[in-house]
């Protein structure tokens, strides 16, 4: 109860700041090229789940080419902030929004935004591996296909670079008409990564993408994230602080539906405002 | 479930010790297993239940039906003399006429009225359209003699399967002594014969047992379900979707939703009177024909269809619909290229569902008419016709006894007309399955 007073407020002070927020750029050697910019754009944003708000008055940037780790305890609303995005709640009928959410200066949730090309635009891959039951080619040409690439040498290519870049190529290359669900959990979860870079989104959110894998997976998904950094804008779920702290430039911490505490990465590890943080990042609660 | 058994265990091996613990999990397990036992015993005896009945059921079609697939015929000299057969026009022949006296030939002893009356009676009145058949295909010279197994009549018939007793009082039977002193010396020429019944695969229906056949009500029953399939199962499947995928969820698509569920329960009799006042009556479409027969039976299956399929797509996971939208396909193209083909199996199944109910009704189709004796094999969808089950219904009112078996035989076509149905519904199911 305590935490959540304490969480309110510190939310408070970020959304008087709202107006003019001040954005802070790693250093000078971290920096990538021609990015910073503000790419998501959220303002007093909440998600509603029928009367439930999952999520709370949000008032946060998501800076271009960086990777931006999400963390905070399960339930927190951070895969539901995360499907806002692209519109996944769309799905779910007790869902709805408030504030506003722009994406590239455009309203995500505005009245004449299409849904279609936004998602194009902004992939997702979720908690869940949710492979097509159709071959594992067939998986991964399926969005290239919907955006009207036919031949099969182009597909070919798209194909084996996306499933280098999830890792997946060595695995699967001598069986790429094998049905995708005969894949074990990592491997599928990979696939799901390979999907979404197959037609190449500028912004790639990864809700817990290394949940279901081994060590070697992760670390392979984290190189990729490192390598997709400063070409796409990451926003990535974890509950692994080594992996938020590894491989993002910036952290959102949420507690119960509230944006806590957003700061680069080194920062909110090392020396956290608010006392809900610490106590997360140390372990002391889950 | 694991932290629930793991405090049990602990505490019962704290207080008394590790042996202790162990007994109790496994006097549970004992029990658990006995559970089991008796709840699969239950299983099994249900399934042995329905099986027998099962089994009884078609025992008893079978035994009452096989007989029919077989029918007698007698051997019969038919001696062509000249001016028998009209030079210009054979057809119009006098084949009734030429059959009579090739019976008096064989039995030139019989001259009384009454008595060649009881002997002709023993040849079906067919044997003049199979004579008339054979002359008109294959004319023959005059002055020969044509050698002809021609179908007797259905007392014959019933006496040679043995359903008529041969020892019983001459008053007790359909045949009197003298008619079977006849078939006596038939039989002791060898003119008698048992032979695959072709008349019932080809024919429609008759009011002579021996001349009435099936086919006639199965090309019925196929035009019927071909209205109702081509209507139903477009119209469900795209009802079902749109309401799943599409529509709003408010009052109205409630509305929409409980009337389809009570419509499913309506009886089928109501369909009937609806057919009769709007189609018949109000559109003025033709009486007792496949057209209204599917029409009528496609509103009796669209609630089935549509429940079924909604249910089907209800079971596809909505992580392959957020998958696909995450890659940027529309609603249409999720519902055409993902959910559709996930959910078609179990729409498949839905329909021959709501195919088999159909094939087999009768009292929605006796209110538009198609109840009536129909003799000619219908060749269109606007053709007066029979169903199958309308024609169960028919003969099985019949007094004689060779409908007796012809209703049980029927019943088998029936139920293998179903059963080719339904394979070729598990064929088309898994050729799709196949596909993913
Ligand atoms: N479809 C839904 N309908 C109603 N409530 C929902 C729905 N989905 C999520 N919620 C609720 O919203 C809150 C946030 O859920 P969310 O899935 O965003 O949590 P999370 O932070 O991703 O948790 P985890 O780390 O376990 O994945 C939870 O309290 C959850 O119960
Ligand atoms: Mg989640």
């Amino acid at each position: 109860m305590q935490m959540t007073a304490e969480a309110k407020s510190s939310n408070q002070s970020a959304s008087k700041s709202g107006a003019s927020r001040e954005i802070f750029l790693p250093p000078e050697r971290d920096r990538v090229k021609d990015g910073g910019k503000p790419h998501l754009s959220a303002k007093n944003f909440s998600i509603f789940y029928g009367d439930f708000e999952a999520v709370k008055k949000i008032e946060a940037d998501i800076l271009s080419k960086y990777v931006t780790a999400i963390i905070g305890p399960s339930g927190c609303g951070k895969s539901t902030f995360l499907r806002a995005i692209n519109r996944m709640n769309d799905l779910i009928p007790s869902c709805y929004t408030s504030g506003s959410l722009m994406f590239d200066g455009e309203d995500v949730y505005g009245k004449y935004t299409d849904e279609v090309q936004l998602r194009r635009k902004i992939g997702m891959v979720f908690q869940k591996p949710n492979p097509f039951p159709k071959s594992i080619f067939d998986n991964i040409a399926y969005g290239p296909r919907l955006q009207g690439v036919k031949e099969k040498k182009v597909l070919d290519e798209i194909v084996e670079k996306s499933l280098r870049k999830a890792a997946l190529w060595d695995e699967v290359k001598d069986r790429l008409d094998k049905n995708a669900l005969g894949l074990s959990g990592g491997q599928q979860q990979r696939l799901c990564v390979a999907r979404t870079l197959a037609v190449e989104p500028e912004i790639l959110l990864l809700d817990e993408p290394t949940s279901a894998l081994d060590p070697k997976s992760t670390a392979k998904i984290e190189d990729l994230i490192e390598e997709l950094r400063g070409s796409y804008t990451i926003a990535i779920v974890t509950h692994n602080m080594q992996q938020a702290s590894r491989v993002s430039d910036y952290t959102m911490f949420f507690y119960e539906g509230d944006l806590v505490e957003y700061a680069p990465t080194k920062q909110l590890f090392t020396n956290p405002r608010d006392q809900v943080t610490e106590d997360y990042i140390t372990g002391r609660f889950s | 479930m694991i932290k629930s058994t793991k405090k049990s265990v602990v505490g019962s091996s704290a207080s008394s010790g590790r042996i202790k613990a162990i007994d109790i999990v496994n006097k549970g397990l004992k029990r658990r297993y006995r559970k089991e036992k008796r709840f699969r015993l239950y299983g099994m005896l249900s399934i042995l239940a329905s099986v027998a009945f099962l089994a009884f059921l078609l025992t008893s079609i079978v035994f009452n039906g096989y007989s029919a697939f077989l029918q007698t015929y007698i051997k019969l000299d038919v001696p062509l003399e000249a001016g028998m057969i009209d030079k210009q026009e054979p057809g119009r022949s006098d084949f009734q006429g030429i059959i009579k006296s090739a019976i008096r030939s064989y039995y030139p002893e019989v001259t009384e009225r009454q008595d060649k009356r009881e002997l002709y009676a023993l040849f079906s009145s067919g044997a003049a359209f199979q004579l008339r058949d054979t002359v008109l295909s294959n004319p023959p010279e005059e002055g020969t003699t044509l050698s002809l197994w021609v179908l007797a009549d259905d007392d014959v018939d019933m006496l040679m399967k043995g359903h008529m007793k041969r020892d019983v009082p001459e008053g007790s039977r359909r045949l009197n002594d003298k008619q079977l002193r006849w078939i006596e010396r038939l039989e002791a020429d060898k003119r008698v014969e048992k032979r695959f019944n072709t008349t019932f695969f080809s024919a429609g229906d008759s009011r002579e047992p021996e001349l009435a056949g099936i086919w006639g009500a199965v090309k019925g029953s196929i035009y019927t379900m071909l209205v109702t399939l081509a209507l139903s199962f477009p119209i469900g499947i795209c009802a079902a979707v749109y309401l799943e995928e599409f529509a709003p969820k408010n009052l109205a698509t409630d509305f929409i939703e409980v009337n389809i569920n009570n419509l499913a329960a309506v009886p089928s009799i109501v369909f009937g009177l609806l057919g009769l006042a709007v189609f018949l009556n109000f559109f003025g479409m033709p009486r007792s024909t496949p057209l209204v027969g599917g029409i009528v039976l496609m509103l009796m299956t669209l609630p089935t269809i549509i429940i079924a399929s909604r249910a089907a797509l209800k079971a596809v996971p909505p992580s392959i619909r957020e998958a696909a939208l995450g890659v940027g396909s529309s609603k249409l193209q999720v519902v055409a290229s993902h959910v559709l083909p996930l959910a078609l199996p179990g729409m498949l199944t839905g329909t021959i569902i709501g195919m088999a109910q159909a094939l087999g009704e009768t009292a929605p189709l006796l209110m538009i008419g198609m109840v009536a004796f129909i003799v000619d094999i219908p060749g269109g969808f606007t053709d007066p016709a029979a169903v199958m089950p309308v024609q169960i219904y028919l003969w099985a009112d019949s007094p004689e006894r060779a409908f007796v078996e012809r209703t049980s035989a029927a019943i088998m076509v029936l139920l293998a007309f179903l059963i080719s149905m339904n394979a070729v519904a598990v064929v088309m199911r898994k050729r799709f399955e196949r596909r993913w």
